[in-house]
């Protein structure tokens, strides 16, 4: 169960993810502790190789290797030697050679955790590789759906924005479709990725057929600074289209949640009282965040290396 | 579940009242007791013994569950993480007499590992330990306060509370089988399996 790396949810099983999401959910309890720590992974050391900058996602990732105990060190690359020109497995090799016992990649090239964690001793947990995968984010979005709704199997999720450059979604497709959830996605025509078919999901161009029965109403963020004008004529245009607020989430069935991986535009994906309020469990998502990285840290790091043992067999 | 059978329901129900009645010999304050089992034998033996204790005295003592897994000493040399267990404490064990519930003692690695997660909880003003069976091969310096049972075993047995169709409900039993190599750690990486087994 479960390999030496996680790189994707494209690549698990669907026991594998109910291990993770278990393993999770008793983590959730530890963080309503006072003394919120365990000895767990004592000695053990957790670095955050960060080629993109990410503060929510690396801060996530660090407080759950110190609420395990284990040290947590954040390798930045403004002002390392990246900025030498050193080749990125270059700069892998050279941290695999101090000893971390896991290491958590975030690069803005999708394909570049694999590259690494092929190269290294240590497990790689990817934290977002470009439009690629973002699995431990897909993945405290399951658990947050599974507390709400006891359930994943059967339920509607509409994931609704720029689905072609979001790993979000991928990610989402993948682990909401492996645990038996019907994904739908709806954005503007040049959001949506050519390959929707082979990912499973039907492809729907307005909100209101999207959301038609939707259990999880799951909005992206608009990377308006990049996409607006290429993507979709303005910013005001597509709140007016795709933009969520109480009025237009009635279309979807009346206890439906609303989710949102962060940071939101307010006033383009969500409204504000949709930002703040529920059915909106943006900041649950958040909390899960931390204890779904605890289970993913618990997992797979620091157990024995069975690859550079296994000459000796 | 084969094996032979230790304890059947009856012999067990009445360990636990006999162990609720030192309790309260031994006890001048129930008021400041505070039950906490380990899952998941001592989780059903907890809750008869809390019975036992409000029908001798009146008092409904708290019922804390405690995993243990995060605590225990042997989880890092393992390729397979053994799966977390259900932690639920009501209340604060601060000044509380603490009586730790487990169904299986042998080395005393997991109540050791009990004491350190209970101390992140507060600061009891003492610990006391109920085993409904003490196998006797400690392998750290432990002392139970109250036993069901002493039944000395041999390496490579092993020690179950079970119940009815694999769940622990209805008609308790403790069975003893022979299985494994000596001194193996069965235990490492089986659901449940740790409190009876190599690291109990």
């Amino acid at each position: 169960m479960l390999g030496k790396d996680l790189l994707g949810i494209e690549d698990l099983e669907r026991p594998e993810i109910e291990r993770i999401l278990e393993t999770a959910q008793r983590m959730t309890e530890i963080g309503t502790r006072d003394v919120k720590k365990v000895p767990t992974l004592r000695g053990r050391t957790v670095v955050n190789l960060f080629f993109e900058p990410s503060t929510r996602t690396q801060t996530s990732f660090e407080i759950a290797g110190k609420r395990l105990a284990a040290d947590v060190v954040n390798f930045s690359t403004a002002g390392s030697s990246l900025s030498k020109k050193e080749s990125i497995l270059d700069t892998a090799k050279t941290l695999d050679a101090m000893d971390p016992d896991c290491v958590v990649v975030r690069h803005k090239v999708a394909g570049v955790p694999k590259r690494i964690a092929d190269v290294l001793e240590a497990p790689v947990i990817n934290a977002g590789d470009g439009a690629h995968e973002h699995p431990s984010q897909a993945l405290l979005d399951m658990l947050t759906v599974f507390q709400q709704k006891d359930r994943l199997d059967g339920l509607t999720v509409a994931i609704i924005g720029d689905i072609a450059h979001s790993r979000v979604a991928r990610s989402n497709i993948y682990g909401f479709g492996k645990m038996g959830a019907e994904v739908r996605i709806a954005g503007p025509p040049t959001m949506l990725p050519a390959d929707v078919e082979t990912l499973g999901v039907k492809a729907y161009c307005s909100l209101r057929e999207v959301l038609d029965g939707a259990d999880v109403v799951m909005a992206l963020r608009i990377q308006r600074e990049r996409l607006e004008g290429a993507c979709f004529p303005s910013v005001r245009e597509y709140a007016a289209t795709f933009g969520l607020d109480r009025a237009k989430l009635r279309y979807a069935k009346d206890d439906a949640i609303v989710m949102h991986p962060g940071p939101v535009n307010r006033g383009v994906e969500l409204s504000h009282d949709l930002a703040d309020h529920r059915p909106s469990v943006i900041l649950d998502q958040v909390r899960n965040g931390v204890a779904l990285r605890m289970a993913l840290l618990y997992l797979i790091s620091g157990r024995p290396r069975t690859r550079a043992e296994s000459p000796q067999e | 579940m084969t094996g032979t059978r230790l304890l059947d329901d009856v012999a067990i129900r009445r360990a636990l009242m006999r162990i609720a009645h030192e309790i309260v010999e031994r006890h001048e304050s129930l008021a400041e007791l505070y039950l906490v089992a380990i899952p998941n034998g001592g989780v059903p033996l907890g809750r008869m013994l809390v019975e036992n204790l409000e029908k001798l005295s009146g008092v409904q003592a708290p019922l804390g569950i405690l995993d243990t897994t995060l605590y225990r000493d042997d989880v890092q040399g393992t390729a397979e993480r053994p799966p977390l267990r259900v932690t639920e404490m009501p209340s604060s064990v601060d000044d509380r007499v603490v009586i730790l519930v487990e169904d299986v003692v042998n080395t005393g690695r997991t109540i050791r590992a009990a004491m350190d997660a209970l101390m992140d909880f507060g600061r009891p003003r003492a610990v006391q330990v109920v085993a409904l069976v003490d196998r006797g091969r400690r392998e750290l310096p432990i002392k139970i306060d109250f036993v069901g049972k002493n039944i000395p075993t041999q390496p490579g047995e092993s020690v179950e509370l079970v119940g009815e169709g694999g769940q622990l409900e209805g008609a308790l039993e403790v069975l003893l089988e022979r299985s494994g190599a000596p001194g193996s750690r069965a235990g490492v990486g089986t659901p449940g399996g740790d409190s009876s087994k190599g690291v109990g």
